[in-house]
């Protein structure tokens, strides 16, 4: 009997087709959905945890002929993601709810359940690649530039990668597409969800006001000398960089460049005020095997965003990260990815920038 | 496979089939028409109607046939409550428990919305209505009173005849009771019984699924729910499943003909299958044990075992069961009948129903009891409490 793999099913034509190439790849294939949100989002027509979206993966599992379950993680999900999601803002950061979902939910609560029932590898539809042997596992970007994912799998351990495999990081997404429709699965042209699968509709805004109402309150616009040149709207609806939406018209284009929840406060600069050489982390975790205590890498701060090079070095309590040359600022609250090359080393979160 | 969710649906009788196939085949008329071959079909659906109330103890006049339990339970709600409210010098008050099937709660629910005031009875821990809730409830604007027979999830019955006297003797109110679960299972005699409707289905008595029947005790006034042709006494409008209604009639026939010696059968070997599991695992709570229950029905929360992993490798290892209700496993929501039985809600998410019927044996049951204690120690030993990174670090980590 071949062994058992779980694929973690959304209902979107990637991860149907990783439950495909598993199953190509002589894996006996369980298809499971995780039933993460239970909220006014899960009723629409777009969100990974409608019923539409179930019902999509459970035609594609009957098609590919696997059984397929829907696991409920409605608790552990609003207890990590969602929580620490509005615990962010509330502190004037921009999270990045994959990379909680990814470390809380999918590969620790649905891996350990998939381990107790048996299976020896966990697949899920994410666009990035495993290679090496075991104890010497190498995460890397997808062939696919343009789909890469592995920004927001960085948490990754060797004994995560050791049995996890990301089967369509080997190809394109038109590739995926083609698959997909060659196998005849309903989700082969399904347009890709780029939403937070638990803001309703998408709309973030809304979702800010009643979830984080301390940090919906008009506040001062100020410069970084102090000065007074506008009201915001709540200084959890502002991103660090952030250029629209500030209600100040002066002269120069002003960006965001600090969100102070203490006074309510966010300060804008010119974007030629807005460099940034150094990152302080938290949270830091590395792919490979060693923790090293220096790294020269280039580093991600955001999903899809560019690269830049610098230096990591190990503090008290913190890890720092000086960048080579000055930046363009980075949000507190996103992850900041290290890569050598198409190898992703670590990671960790953002605290603070200068 | 060895199925054991009978509760959920049933395998279609040889007989049922064999008494189907000529209205599929070649008595295809309308039952309505006149000519020869509708004539048939009219007298295979008399025929099935007169089966029908034989089997449930009523006569075939009170017998109106609906596609399924749902719009059986459906049209007792509805009808019977809007027909009060046409009659505008009744009151608008409906009573129902918190351990209805879907089909009574969220009928009753939409009737809320609709200006009904519902009161929802609470329930014992092993599932039994509070009847003194029930008679301090009846008031003289109680226009009905829905209480099922069987709960479909853990098998209780309930005191229908102690809760039809306190109802009639507080109230003019309508007594409905879902049946669904109880046929063949009980032995049923609505006349004696005194119930003004019972809902009834085929499917879970070896008959074949979209097919169900309202007992509407005669003189009994409700509104219709579908509108159009009239048929079934202005109450079902719709041209007849009549090759369902054929199949319903034979199973239901031979479900309650069988009922003394099927349920010492299935009582048996339920009490084999419960006792085994208590044996042999600890942490068990079966639910609903201590009331008299339906033969054949056995639901526990495993401490510490999650039901979707349980079933999931139930399933891989051949045994097909469900956790709450096969209309809720879907749903992936505590079950609402433990939840009101007072069982934590962590505990609920652990449940597992196993419900025996016509073609069990004991090589299933000993099947079960093999297969269950290493998969629930399996799952309580690799247990989802593996989420070591169930919350992110707050500081720099060292590595392991």
């Amino acid at each position: 009997m071949s062994r058992k793999a779980v694929v973690a099913m959304s209902g979107g034509v990637d991860s149907s087709v990783a439950a495909a190439l598993m199953k190509d790849a002589g894996w006996d294939v369980t298809g499971i959905m995780l039933k993460l949100w239970s909220g006014p989002a899960a009723n629409n027509e777009s969100g990974c945890c409608s019923l539409d979206a179930a019902e999509d993966a459970r035609r594609v599992a009957q098609v590919l002929d696997i059984p397929f379950y829907v696991f409920n993680f409605a608790e552990e999900f609003a207890r990590t993601v969602v929580d620490d999601f509005v615990g962010a803002y509330a502190q004037g950061r921009t999270p990045n709810p994959c990379v909680t979902c990814n470390r809380a939910i999918k590969f620790s609560a649905l891996a350990g359940r998939a381990r107790a029932v048996g299976a020896e590898a966990l697949a899920t539809g994410h666009y990035a690649r495993v290679d090496g042997v075991a104890g010497h596992r190498r995460l890397l970007r997808a062939r696919d530039g343009a789909k890469d994912q592995s920004y927001v799998l960085y948490m990754l351990d060797q004994a995560e990668l050791s049995w996890t495999h990301f089967p369509v990081g080997e190809y394109s997404k038109p590739e995926i597409r083609d698959i997909a429709a060659s196998l005849g699965l309903r989700t082969a042209h399904k347009p890709e969800s780029q939403e937070i699968c638990f803001v309703p509709g998408g709309k973030l805004h809304p979702f800010l006001e009643q979830a984080v109402p301390e940090g919906s309150r008009p506040g001062p616009v100020l410069t970084a000398d102090g000065s007074r040149i506008g009201t915001h709207r709540g200084f959890a609806h502002y991103t660090v960089g952030q250029r629209r939406g500030l209600g100040v018209g002066v002269g120069l284009p002003l960006y965001v460049r600090e969100v102070r929840p203490a006074d309510n406060a966010v300060v804008v600069a010119p974007a030629e005020e807005q460099r940034i050489t150094e990152l302080d982390l938290s949270g830091v975790s590395f792919v490979g095997a060693d923790s090293p205590e220096v790294l020269r890498a280039a580093v991600m701060t955001r999903y899809r965003g560019p690269e830049a090079t610098g230096r990591l070095e190990r503090r008290a309590a913190s890890w720092l990260f000086s960048f080579d040359e000055p930046q363009p600022p980075a949000a507190p609250g996103q992850a900041a990815v290290f890569y050598r090359g198409e190898e992703v080393l670590g990671g960790g979160t953002i605290d603070r920038v200068r | 496979m060895r199925y054991l969710d009978y509760a959920a649906t049933t395998p279609v009788l040889d007989e049922v089939v064999e008494a189907m196939l000529p209205y599929l085949r070649g008595t295809f008329g309308n039952p309505s028409s006149v000519y020869g071959v509708g004539r048939d079909a009219k007298k295979g659906l008399e025929e099935a109607r007169e089966r029908m109330a034989a089997a449930a103890g009523a006569v075939p006049s009170e017998i109106v046939f609906t596609a399924g339990g749902t719009e059986a339970d459906n049209l007792a709600l509805k009808g019977g409550a809007f027909r009060a409210r046409s009659m505008r010098r009744n009151g608008n008050h409906i009573i129902t428990t918190a351990v209805e099937h879907h089909a009574v709660l969220h009928s009753a629910e939409w009737l809320e919305k609709q200006g009904f005031r519902v009161t929802f009875l609470p329930v014992d821990a092993e599932g039994v209505v509070d009847l003194d809730a029930l008679a301090s409830a009846l008031g003289p604007e109680t226009v009905l009173v829905s209480i099922m027979l069987a709960n479909n999830e853990v098998g209780t019955l309930q005191p229908l005849e102690q809760a039809l006297r306190i109802t009639r003797e507080g109230s003019r109110a309508l007594f409905h009771t879902d049946a669904v679960q109880a046929l063949g299972k009980v032995v049923l005699n609505l006349e004696e019984l005194g119930v003004d409707m019972a809902s009834f289905a085929a499917h879970k008595v070896g008959g074949p699924k979209g097919s169900g029947a309202l007992y509407v005790r005669r003189k009994t006034a409700l509104e219709p729910v579908l509108h159009g042709g009239g048929q079934e006494r202005d109450l079902r409008s719709g041209t007849p499943n009549v090759a369902g209604i054929v199949g319903m009639a034979v199973a239901a026939e031979i479900a309650a003909g069988e009922v003394p010696e099927e349920a010492a059968r299935l009582s048996q070997l339920r009490d084999r299958l419960q006792e085994g599991i208590l044996a042999a695992i600890g942490g068990v709570k079966v639910n609903g044990a201590g009331a008299a229950r339906v033969p054949g029905t056995v639901n526990v929360c495993i401490d510490g075992v999650e039901g979707e992993s349980l079933l999931l490798m139930l399933d891989a290892r051949g045994i097909a069961a469900s956790s709450g209700s096969a209309c809720t496993s879907g749903s992936l929501e505590p079950s609402h009948v433990l939840m009101a039985m007072g069982v934590r809600p962590e505990l609920a998410h652990g449940s597992l129903r196993l419900s025996l019927g016509r073609a069990t044996t004991a090589e299933d049951v000993d099947a079960v009891l093999e297969v269950l204690p290493p998969v629930v120690e399996r799952l309580r030993s690799i247990a989802p409490s593996l989420s070591r990174k169930a919350t992110p670090a707050p500081a720099a980590v060292a590595r392991r």
